[in-house]
């Protein structure tokens, strides 16, 4: 019997060791260290003040930075990934031709400068952008970066079989005009020019690495998606799909001689649950950077009081808003122009006592902890959102309650709610999706209505019937068939025309259209809205004017009273208390934008 | 015994037909299209196209029998030209099963991930079983001594509380609390054999997982072994034995043990395939991306073809240690013979 035993004990042994061996043969890299120790590496010579900018050890002599991405990368091929895990893994290898900074505003890559209508890079009539490269790129296999391989990855995306999400489909023609200079031809004059190869969600590959996988044969290119030859600070050396990427320095980067990068390798390691990462980073210390945190706030709180690390935020353009629905929701046709809501429409007083009695800071407190901020605006990008309506974030019952006194709405019957002349006991239909925050946020806004005499009935949909943009269904945004709603906007690009474009009436969706997800659910009617975008949509990004007529717009908008902004919502990272260099957290681009000039500092 | 292995393996294949079918079957009747995943800009000809490219539209048998194909004679022949390097027939354009998310060959995928699932489940089974046996063994023949009273108190505590909560009370204590272990699992370390600062890294992160399923399989194994050997300790061969004056360590090594490890084995080898199948909650909380946060994510994806492909081979193993648990039957006990 000994010997049964040990021949089970044996097989078991034997699969192990052939397993583990196959593992450890394939790969000839050694990346991690004890996960963020900062151990001195062997070759590292330390002659400067440690507090130094990443100058003061050379490039790749930081040791190893470990970034945990709970949902792994599942290829590094940016342009053929299938959500923001696959977009970082691969922007730190891959570069656009400029990338955007925290506040939106656009910072050369691989582009030498930005073009803009004053240089001579934008056309007047906007029909066309014309790049100049950097001069003396190169890719990290050697071979010089050119306006070719830009033009190639606009071929590689533009055969629509390689299943590419960047979207190249504004642009006619891309000409090379020389090595270093490249020409993109619009099919229609585009006053915002700058959404081509711009964020690492557009990067530039390589003509030499990826000319036999267009069309169908990109998806059979494994090794070509899984190792990109890029331009960036790293270079992969090891992938498992779903589970981790390991990267190296790119030994051609251009930024070695100023010291960056200055760590040496990185790794991205996938696997558990928000909150699980968030410990390794916040409590336990034993990782560098953990991404997307969406966990509650009464969690990540003592996790950061353990001191290892500080929760960041970065925010676009994503505002939690209420939109009260400027049709009849029970006209016939229910939420279509001519029938006009008999309170909500064109009823900006109304509108800013609802605004002032809601509790913001509650709202956040509850839902939102460090991911989100009250705001009173729906364009709140940095020096282009407007604060002239930040009235709003001091809550005032008083001012709320002698605005619906002047407005003649009164408790005639003495049941705590006010009556209209005309639209009865003001009770409204409130619908957003199911989600905890959300109705925790409609509990606070039901309570901080009643103490005006507001009365609400709160309901909530699926997200999937709720967002659903066929409108298959009578919960959708959309269709609105309720008083008010509330969810969240937002932008991909810092481009507040193209934003801003939402609340015309043209965008106003109706029956005879179909119900399409356009921008202006709330059916706002404002002609001096609509004049002062057809403006802006006129004048060039950057030039003068331009954001006075973003912020007018704003107010405009604010004093229609059509939509109430409640909270500015960002996304949540954790990073390591010692490493410096990221500066603001960027949401409009990836957040590793910059990790050539993430270091550690000691102690 | 060699003809009854013949006829089991044989009996095997049709097993694993009809397994396949069934697998196939049921996956493709769930909902789920692999252009779910590609941006909503494309048109939906291109994504019609697409689709056409994948062999979606295909008709049921063909896409099975495609499938087979790819499951029965493709992969195990690169399987074996990747152990020794050979090429059989055209190996440079082979078919292979394709992940729809990460564009690369299931079979591929499912190898990088074997290495972090041997290491903490097949380590958690071996020592689960070194100490489980031991245990039951001795806890059976002192039954009601101190150390059968405290064996059980331990077993039935690694029995009723999950791994998700000793799971996380290990990572409170020891990383939080002590520092002394990562809470998570770095399946991107590559192990360096001569160092020993290397080789303690490693222990060091396999040390957690490993001992909460260590807990959790002695638990089941040792109280199987106890049961079984209390059976049969008050048979009245054991009572013969004794009579004979044969040792007391005779006794109970060549006659109860090897009576009582029947249903013992039986567990033990039925268990081995769950090896490979993962630990879903352990590897989710310790972050080990072995096959069951595999299977986990591809489910969560619609990624069909890493689950027919993590399935089957699941399948493939219950069947194989099936039939080695009831070949094991034959060697412990000589009465049974199935010829």
């Amino acid at each position: 019997m000994k010997r049964t035993r040990l021949l089970a004990l044996l097989a078991v042994i034997a699969m192990i060791i052939a397993a583990c061996g196959g593992g450890d043969s394939d790969s000839t890299t050694t990346t991690a260290d004890d996960g963020g120790q900062g151990e001195t590496t062997t070759t590292a010579v330390d002659t400067t003040e440690p507090t130094d900018p990443p100058a003061g050890g050379g490039a790749g002599e930081g040791g190893d930075l470990v970034i945990l991405q709970w949902q792994a990368p599942s290829q590094v091929n940016t342009m053929l990934s299938s959500g923001t895990k696959d977009f970082f893994a691969g922007s730190i290898v891959l570069e656009p031709l400029a990338e955007i900074d925290p506040v939106g505003n656009l910072v050369p890559a691989l582009a030498a400068e930005i073009p803009t209508v004053e240089n001579g890079g934008v056309a007047e009539d906007f029909t066309s952008i014309t790049w100049t490269l950097k001069e003396g790129v190169l890719w990290s296999d050697g071979t010089p970066f050119t306006a070719d391989d830009v033009l190639f990855s606009y071929e590689y995306c533009s055969d629509e079989l390689t299943g590419c999400q960047a979207d190249f489909s504004t642009i006619s023609e891309v000409v090379v005009v020389d090595d270093h200079t490249v020409t993109f031809n619009f099919t229609n004059p585009k006053p915002y020019p700058y959404d081509d190869f711009v964020t690492g969600l557009e990067p530039v590959i390589q003509r030499a690495q990826f000319q036999d996988c267009i069309g169908e044969q990109a998806s059979a290119c494994t090794e070509q998606n899984f190792h990109p030859v890029g331009t960036g600070p790293y270079m992969v050396t090891d992938i498992s799909p779903e589970d981790f990427v390991s990267y190296e320095m790119n030994p051609n980067y251009r930024g070695i001689p100023e010291g960056k990068p200055s760590f040496g390798t990185v790794t991205i390691q996938g696997g558990g649950d928000a909150e699980s990462t968030a410990r390794s980073v916040l409590e336990i210390g034993e990782a560098d950077y953990a991404w997307n945190l969406q966990v509650a706030p009464e969690i990540l709180g003592p996790m950061e009081a353990a001191g290892n690390g500080v929760v960041v935020t970065s925010f676009t353009a994503n505002v939690e808003h209420i939109n009260l629905n400027q049709t009849d929701p029970r006209g016939d046709p229910p939420s279509e122009f001519p029938s006009q809501h008999p309170v909500l429409y064109n009823n900006p007083e109304f509108s800013r006592a609802l605004s002032l009695a809601i509790d913001r800071d509650s709202l956040v407190a509850v839902g939102y902890g460090p991911t989100g901020v009250p705001t009173c605006t729906m364009w709140p990008v940095g020096d282009q959102a407007s604060t002239n309506n930040d009235w709003c974030l001091t809550r005032n019952v008083d001012e709320a309650n002698s605005i619906l006194d002047g407005l003649g709405y009164t408790d005639s019957d003495g049941d705590g709610i006010r009556e209209h002349p005309t639209f009865g006991p003001l009770v409204f239909d409130f619908v957003t999706s199911t989600n905890a925050v959300r109705q925790s946020n409609q509990d606070i806004i039901k309570a901080n209505w009643e103490e005006i005499g507001i009365g609400t009935n709160m309901s909530n949909q699926d997200a999937s019937l709720f967002f659903d943009g066929t409108s298959a269904s009578d919960f959708s945004i959309w269709k609105f068939f309720a008083d008010m709603e509330m969810f969240t906007n937002g932008a991909t690009l810092p481009d507040p025309a193209a934003y801003l474009f939402s609340w015309t009436q043209g965008e106003i969706p109706t029956a005879a259209l179909g119900w399409p997800a356009s921008g202006n659910v709330p059916r706002m009617q404002s002609d001096e809205y609509d004049a002062t975008w057809e403006e802006l949509s006129q004048t060039a990004p950057g030039s003068e004017g331009y954001n006075d007529l973003v912020i007018q717009l704003q107010d405009q908008m604010a004093a229609n009273g059509t939509i109430i902004p409640l909270i500015h919502r960002g996304n949540v990272s954790a990073i390591a208390a010692n490493i410096e260099g990221l500066g603001e957290p960027n949401g409009w681009d990836s957040e590793y934008w910059i990790i050539e000039e993430w270091h550690r500092v000691d102690g | 015994m060699g003809t009854y292995v013949l006829r089991r393996t044989l009996f095997a294949i049709p097993t694993l037909i009809i397994i396949s079918l069934i697998i196939f079957a049921i996956l493709d009747l769930a909902p789920g299209d692999p252009t779910n995943q590609l941006p909503l800009t494309l048109p939906d000809e291109v994504k019609e196209r697409i689709r056409e490219a994948l062999g979606v539209n295909d008709p049921f048998l063909v896409k099975w029998l495609k499938w087979m194909r790819l499951m029965f004679i493709n992969e195990p022949l690169n399987l074996i030209d990747s152990i020794f390097g050979t090429c059989i027939g055209d190996c440079e354009n082979r078919d292979r099963i394709i992940s729809w998310s990460s564009r690369a060959p299931a079979v591929d995928i499912i190898y990088q991930r074997l290495p972090q699932t041997l290491w903490v489940l097949g380590l958690a089974f071996i020592l689960g079983t070194l100490i489980a046996i031991p245990v039951g063994v001795i806890s059976a023949y002192k039954q009601y001594s101190a150390f059968d009273n405290i064996g059980t108190f331990v077993t039935m505590i690694g029995f009723s509380v999950p791994t998700f909560f000793t799971g996380l009370i290990c990572i409170l204590v020891f990383s939080v609390w002590l520092g002394w272990f990562p809470s998570f699992y770095d399946g991107s370390y590559v192990v360096d054999w001569s160092s020993w600062e290397s080789i303690w890294f490693q222990i060091k992160q396999m040390i957690m997982p490993v001992a909460v399923l260590t807990l959790f399989n002695t638990a089941a194994l040792s109280r199987f072994t106890r049961a079984s050997m209390l059976d049969n300790l008050n048979e009245d061969y054991v009572r013969t034995a004794r009579s004979k004056g044969l040792r007391e360590n005779k006794v109970i090594t060549k006659h109860v043990m090897r009576n009582s490890m029947i249903p013992v084995v039986t567990l033990i080898a039925l268990s081995i395939p769950g090896i490979f199948a993962g630990a879903i909650i352990t590897e989710q909380i310790f972050r080990v991306n072995g096959l069951g946060a595999l299977l986990i994510t591809a489910i969560g994806q619609g990624d069909v073809p890493m689950v027919q492909t993590l399935t089957f081979i699941f399948a493939f193993l219950i069947v194989v240690f099936n039939l080695v648990a009831d070949v094991t039957y034959g060697l412990l006990d000589p009465r049974i013979r199935y010829d």
